[in-house]
């Protein structure tokens, strides 16, 4: 497969919500490599079977078998490009975020996907459109893969009126009804309730949706976690709750927070379905999604935990002194970036130069986010309490600060000496 | 007009409201098969089915999340938390989540969300079941609060409260559930936002709300009677928005103001009644703002010492008296017990 006809099948990043999902047909039967990973242990899965399955031997005079491996090979393989397609601009758009942050051009906290590009790409291309996504505040990746354009993305991180939440949420709270991102959110655990009321929403309808809730894994040690996963099953919600297992609640181990490491485990104090997965490998993650999915479609909600590596700090201004030279060297080895190039060059696939093509092609976007975001408006002073109230109410105070309650005069425009 | 108790009017409203809108639909602990601790919900769960009367496990952060992540979707949750002390476990859906997420997001998310709670005391309930803390809720840019204290405000809140798109906080109180008034049988809702003017007067200024509203009415008319004295009684409805306009133009007429509240005193709900009235009618006051409050301890057990901490229609005529002499007033008679 060529890059040019790569392009086609991914043609505007403004679709790019779209474009995963035509991938989504052949999820089921695809064939997946084990990734290396330093302690990802799925369990047993259809998508194993489905891997013993597919490398079976060719009965000959099989044509019309073989013809249906080819396509499905061909799939497979324009799968595993619109994914490396996906983690590359992830892996740029995080890099450029990192830069403006450093250059003071972003403010506040800023969590970044580094790492994690292949849980990301995975999870998101499990959904569809109609799907909806909660999640936490490390989240840019996956407004990304929800379809919001990478220049709405970067305009939120700059505080700019363009930004997907026009510059009210910042890196923690991107937000897009039509891509039915409902929200990062920046309270640990605080996306866990909203998202299963969202599942109740949809089952009080009786629609087919379901809701996708991300966390991370210091989530689990949170009440609203467990209180949330037993209203789920309790009352059959269509919910798949995604632990990002990174190893690390900002400095703190999984070990020393976790008396249940293994936080898949969990899910049986709720009589819950649940799974553990290798988060770096998107293939692996992907079909993992689908099979939690499918279950949360059918009424049964699903504790999904996807095991991957933060490759930086905490968040751009943490310089992670809490990891050993040794572990943040074997981290680096797993980046699950390299990783997929290598392997699409093995298979195949992909030519080095194809590779390098595509990494043009995803920083430049990034790039363009970047200038889109600086060219974009910051928000109006006057804007200041547009957002007070969605139904218009008697008294709200509109005060600037220092403004009397009654004011008498008007303002002075006085130039204080500072 | 139908004469009704506070309880059944609330319970009439928010059957009337399912009825009307199917969108409208009930979540809190014991609410259906145990009817609801204080029988607002009884006999809807019979009616409307377990869909839209549903019962709850424990678990206050969990429930009133989901309400909340329900109504981002569209739909119209009531939410009932047995009582206000039971809302700090779910604070932080309220505060960071509710009352968030329509600015945060810039306006792309409505919480079309009701809580319903009382408040209360004087139940020999001990510390962590008799307070009022309403207050932490008024604090919080993108509440609404409302606190009705008669059974018509309650219908015409209730149903503004339902109607909004906006998280609204609804208080009662638990020494209201019983009272009785004349409730209209049409469906206007009442203006959030506005505070009323329950009694004209000239001498003084008396502000309540919930439960302080209905004392301070009943004490206003008693005063009158006995000692002919004639104070304007505001009832607040609304603790967020306030409607400060309603008590300054009240106190530049009246010139003394007494403000009763079930809270507590320091950083209350007073205190911001106060400071309103110092800023818009500051050349118009006679004596200084004067406050009722609950005493600032953990509400005892023992029934004398909780009817010490609370306070009693004799504190509040204290207070009167004392803020009308400060005015200057030459008062008839002083000491005759009004509780």
């Amino acid at each position: 497969m060529t890059v040019d006809s790569l392009r086609t099948a991914k043609p505007t990043p403004d679709k790019a919500a779209v474009a995963p999902s035509s991938t989504k047909a052949v999820a089921k039967k695809a064939v997946a490599k084990k990734a290396v990973a330093k302690k990802a242990v799925a369990k047993k899965s259809p998508a194993k079977k489905a891997v013993a399955t597919s490398s079976a031997p060719v009965k000959a005079g099989a044509t019309k078998a073989a013809a249906r491996r080819t396509a499905t090979k061909k799939a497979d393989s324009a799968r595993l490009v619109q994914f490396y397609r996906d983690m590359m601009l992830i892996r740029r758009f995080e890099e450029r975020s990192a830069r403006a942050y450093t250059e003071a051009l972003i403010g506040g906290y800023c969590h970044l996907n580094l790492g994690e590009e292949a849980t990301v790409v995975g999870l998101m291309s499990a959904l569809r459109e109609t799907d909806y996504l909660f999640t936490n505040y490390r989240e840019h990746g996956y407004a990304l893969m929800r379809g919001i354009h990478p220049n709405h993305a970067m305009a939120e991180l700059y505080g700019r009126v363009d930004g997907v939440s026009k510059g009210w949420g910042g890196s923690m709270h991107m937000f897009d009804m039509t891509h039915r991102l409902l929200g990062g959110y920046g309270i640990v655990g605080g996306q866990l309730p909203l998202a299963t009321g969202a599942a109740l929403a949809i089952n009080y309808r009786g629609l087919d949706e379901i809701v996708m809730c991300t966390m991370g894994d210091g989530t689990a040690n949170i009440g609203a976690f467990h209180e949330s996963l037993n209203i789920a099953a309790l009352w059959s919600l269509p919910v798949v709750f995604v632990v990002i297992n990174n190893g690390l609640g900002m400095g703190t181990t999984v070990a020393k927070a976790s008396a249940e490491p293994e936080i898949y485990k969990r899910a049986s104090a709720y009589a819950m379905a649940s799974e553990r997965v290798d988060g770096l490998d998107p293939v692996l993650v992907a079909d993992a999604a689908s099979r939690a999915i499918e279950s949360a479609r059918a009424g049964k909600p699903f504790l999904l935990e996807v095991v991957c590596e933060r490759l930086r700090g905490h968040s751009v201004v943490d310089p992670a002194k809490y990891r050993s030279p040794e572990e943040v060297a074997l981290v680096a080895r797993l980046d699950p970036v390299p990783a997929l190039a290598n392997r699409l060059v093995k298979e195949k696939i992909l030519t080095a130069a194809e590779l390098r093509h595509i990494d043009e092609e995803e920083t430049a976007r990034a790039d363009a986010a970047d200038a889109f975001a600086r060219a974009s408006a910051v928000p109006d002073v006057s804007t200041l309490f547009d957002y007070n109230y969605a139904t218009p109410v008697a008294n709200d105070s509109r005060r600037r600060p220092g403004d009397p309650l009654f004011p008498v005069v008007a303002r002075y425009n006085v130039e204080v000496a500072r | 007009m139908t004469i009704k108790t506070y309880r059944q009017a609330l319970h009439d409203t928010l059957r009337e409201e399912m009825l009307r809108d199917e969108n409208v639909f009930l979540m809190g602990e014991e609410i259906g098969v145990f009817e609801g601790s204080y029988k607002i919900t009884a006999g809807l769960l019979t009616e409307f089915g377990d869909k839209r009367v549903r019962d709850t496990p424990i678990a206050e952060e969990g429930f009133t999340g989901a309400a909340i992540g329900a109504a981002m979707l569209g739909l119209r949750p009531v939410v009932e938390i047995m009582t206000i002390n039971f809302s700090l476990l779910a604070l932080d859906q309220i505060v960071n989540h509710a009352a968030k997420i329509y600015g945060m997001f810039g306006g792309q998310a409505k919480v079309p969300l009701v809580i319903r709670t009382p408040g209360g005391g004087g139940q020999q309930l001990g510390a962590t079941h008799s307070q009022n803390i309403e207050l932490y809720y008024a604090f919080v840019p993108g509440m609404k609060v409302v606190a009705p204290s008669t059974p018509a405000d309650a219908k015409a809140l209730l149903l503004a409260a339902i109607r909004d798109d906006d998280p609204v906080l609804f208080l009662e109180n638990l020494a209201l559930y019983n009272t009785k008034g004349d409730v209209p049988d049409d469906d206007t809702p009442a203006e959030i936002g506005k505070a009323k003017i329950t009694r004209e007067g000239h001498d003084l200024t008396l502000i309540g709300y919930s439960r302080m509203a209905y004392v301070a009415r009943n004490i206003a008319e008693s005063l009158a009677e006995s000692e002919g004295l004639d104070i304007e009684v505001i009832d607040l409805m609304s603790l967020r928005p306030l409607d400060r306009a309603t008590l300054v133009e009240s106190v530049k007429k009246t010139h003394a103001a007494v403000v009763l509240e079930d809270d507590w005193l320091t950083y209350g709900i007073g205190a911001e009644i106060a400071a309103t009235i110092s800023d818009g009618a500051f050349d118009y006051l006679d004596a200084p703002v004067r406050r009722v409050a609950m005493a600032e301890v953990p509400m005892p057990y023992s029934k004398n010492l909780e009817s010490a901490a609370m306070p009693t229609n004799d504190d509040v005529v204290n207070a009167i008296f004392q803020t009308l002499e400060a005015v200057g007033r030459r008062l008839k008679k002083v000491g005759q017990s009004h509780d």
